[in-house]
């Protein structure tokens, strides 16, 4: 390992570190941890990715571990897959999740299904990278979310990181994990909050929720950038005298049931919240779910406040169709009122 | 990593344009064809020395035989109802043969789905080939092959994966290769082009083989596209392609031999169209007559590349009528053994379902897999 290598491990401790910094930071420390790490993707080299998420780990790690690919992105995450299956650990990004469907094919047909259909004598241990959603004022086709098209496929893990230090560690244990993930990284917060963040290599669990806030009124169930508003919701409900339980779903797939279903069975009544269209976002299954295995715990009907089942507007409008604090303090009033 | 010489490739004869019956080696617009033997086993230009040997054609015409055995017992197995719907390599052989004993052991390859020439010669059994037909996935839990990859369904979307694994072979310095196959409707597909178009600019150890068959299910070559030669596709990507006469197999072991060779020497990739015919239905489930003509099926027998070798070996007197009836023996009993084999084989037990999703079940996924197992007893 080069003295250079060797530095990335020893820094240890990042003051004040955002989400996309934390994201550079874990990448950085696998790449030193693991030489099997690579990463791939478009303007992920020299350019240091177009939200500087890979910046200056070519120079770091090389041109051959951080490869800048022609612009094909059904190639980036074939090539992921071909290389996983020779046992690197792929970090493939996809510039912006509206680039990303035509990887769906490989994702579905291929990256998900390699292990089964092999019994395990080949297997695709690797992460697919995209930032998503709105609120940046981008260009059309940029502001998304379409997690639930992913979590609709067998055999995929999908993990979304509301925090820097969750971005991290959720990384790391993204990297780490022998099946492939999708990573999809809320770009409204990329740069919104500063956290500390310890540069130790260490790793959040996967397949679980993140209970960030905890009451006993009502159940606030959110993920990514919308954790956001999800909180300032909470602070302005405690203001008002009720007492919000907030609950990080981070992995959207296997979902963790099991904290959600706990915290209802105490406060009995639930919001979900996400950036995504309504029908058949994830939100859908949380509130399924709730029906099937916690309706007795329930005082109100499940609420949800979500993106409308609308083409996303050009930014002009982008405001009106994010979900607000207003509508989510709103839909807890009303699972109050019950 | 890499050490890049300028590949050179042999000069052209002639120019001079495509005929139905070439007996000669020559360019379509800057695109070398290479032929050996004509249709009936005669050289049309100076054979390899190797193609002069015994040991080298016979390999090549036992896999190619064993695979012509092979493909008649699943057509009619599928007939009985003991096999799903099975895509025939007939006609094809020699395209898989020559791939097959081009590689070396470590090297990979990525199949579409009629390479089972090749597959049994990278240590595929034909058992494993009826179980993955006959719907099982053990058929693609290769007992003596860890490396390549399974069948590929899904049209083209393999070959990005031939360029993953390329990458990870050069990136890691090993001389491997890998060898991906395909058919001529996969050039018309943007994974093909996104991944030649990769392999050329990353000088990718990677040899691409487009089986030529003339027919995408009802979709003619002609019709596929305005390209003069499939090959020709290898020149916007700035990588060496060529047309082989794909039912002479001592030109497809010589020029596939030749393009793994560069790739391992660090001289890049090449695209390979071997120019054959299926003469066979697109899979079990097709019926060809609807599309195209039984005459024009019928004519192209005679470049049926297994009699092509046959009559080759045996004007060098290297093959006699009893090693021909005894192969055959040999091969049919073969056959008969790996069909019993595949017929007694049960089925995955319901659990698997569950068991090669992920390295470990997640705990969200019991529930489910009880209930499969519930079921699964209950239907006894």
């Amino acid at each position: 390992m080069s003295n250079e290598m060797q530095r990335w491990i020893k820094v240890t401790k990042m003051a004040k570190t955002t989400l996309v910094d934390a994201i550079n930071l874990a990448l950085a420390y696998e790449m030193a941890a693991d030489p099997d790490v690579v990463l791939l993707g478009e303007d992920i080299g020299v350019n240091g990715g177009v939200f500087r998420a890979t910046d200056g780990l070519q120079k770091t790690f090389g041109s051959q571990r951080v490869i800048d690919t022609p612009l094909s992105e059904t190639l980036i995450a074939g090539m992921a897959i071909g290389m996983a299956a020779e046992r690197l650990k792929p970090v493939a990004e996809i510039q912006f999740m509206g680039f990303i469907y035509s990887v769906i094919d490989q994702i579905i047909n291929h990256a998900t299904r390699l292990r089964n259909r092999t019994r395990g004598r080949l297997s695709c241990p690797m992460v697919l990278r995209a930032p998503f959603g709105s609120g940046i004022h981008a260009p059309e086709h940029h502001s998304e979310s379409t997690e639930a098209l992913f979590a609709h496929i067998p055999g995929l893990r999908v993990v979304i990181p509301s925090s820097p230090g969750r971005g991290y560690g959720l990384l790391l244990a993204a990297i780490r994990d022998p099946d492939p993930v999708i990573f999809l990284e809320p770009k409204r917060i990329y740069r919104l909050h500063k956290q500390d963040i310890e540069d130790n290599g260490q790793a959040l669990p996967l397949d679980t929720c993140f209970l960030l806030r905890e009451g006993q009124d009502v159940t606030l169930v959110s993920w990514g950038a919308m954790i956001h508003e999800t909180i300032i919701a909470a602070e302005q409900l405690a203001a008002m005298g009720m007492q919000s339980e907030v609950i990080d779903v981070a992995t959207l797939k296997p979902l963790d049931m099991q904290t959600i279903l706990d915290s209802v069975a105490k406060t009995g009544r639930c919001v979900i919240i996400h950036e995504a269209a309504r029908t058949c976002g994830i939100g859908a299954e949380i509130a399924a779910q709730l029906a099937e295995q916690g309706l007795m715990s329930l005082f109100a009907p499940v609420e949800r406040v979500t993106g409308f089942d609308t083409v996303m507007p050009l930014f002009q409008l982008e405001k009106e169709y994010m979900p607000n604090v207003d509508r989510i303090v709103a839909a807890a009033k009303r699972t109050l009122e019950n | 990593m890499s050490h890049l010489k300028p590949r050179i490739l042999k000069p052209d004869q002639e120019e001079v344009a495509p005929q139905t019956e070439p007996v000669k080696t020559y360019r379509v617009r800057g695109i070398p064809y290479f032929q050996v033997l004509n249709n009936v086993g005669q050289p049309v230009v100076e054979p390899p020395d190797w193609a002069q040997r015994k040991n080298p054609l016979v390999a090549l015409y036992k896999v190619m035989l064993k695979t012509r055995l092979f493909d008649q017992k699943s057509v009619a197995l599928q007939r009985r109802g003991q096999l799903g719907t099975y895509a025939s390599s007939l006609g094809q052989e020699a395209i898989g043969a020559a791939i097959g004993c081009s590689m070396q052991t470590d090297d990979v390859l990525f199949p579409a789905y009629r390479e089972y020439a090749a597959q049994f010669s990278r240590g595929v059994s034909m058992t494993e080939i009826l179980l993955y037909w006959g719907g099982n996935e053990q058929g693609m839990n290769f007992q003596h092959q860890d490396k390549d990859f399974p069948i590929c369904v899904p049209i083209a979307s393999h070959i990005p994966h031939a360029a993953g694994t390329a990458y990870a072979m050069k990136y890691r310095g090993q001389r491997r290769v890998a060898v991906c196959v395909f058919g001529d409707g996969a050039t018309s597909k943007g994974d093909f082009y996104e991944a030649l178009n990769a392999a050329g600019s990353m000088e990718l150890p990677l040899v691409f083989v487009i089986n030529n068959n003339q027919w995408a299910i009802s979709f003619s070559r002609k019709h596929q596209s305005k390209a003069l030669t499939l090959a020709h596709k290898s020149v916007a990507a700035g990588i060496p392609g060529e047309q082989v006469d794909g039912n002479d197999v001592i030109a497809l072991r010589q020029r596939i031999g030749l393009a793994l060779e560069n790739a391992r020497d660090g001289r890049g990739p090449t695209l390979i169209e071997a120019l054959t015919y299926r003469l066979c239905d697109h899979t079990t489930a097709d019926n060809a007559d609807r599309y195209r003509d039984s005459e024009e099926v019928k004519n192209q027998w005679v470049n049926d590349p297994l009699v092509r070798l046959r009559k080759h070996m045996q004007i060098l007197g290297l093959w006699s009528d009893q090693e021909e009836k005894d192969l055959n023996s040999r091969y049919l009993a073969e056959v008969e053994q790996s069909t019993r084999a595949y017929l007694q084989t049960p089925p995955q037990p319901v659990s698997s379902m569950f068991d090669y999703l992920y390295e470990r079940l997640p705990d969200a996924l019991n529930e489910q897999r009880n209930a499969a197992m519930d079921q699964g007893h209950q239907n006894g």
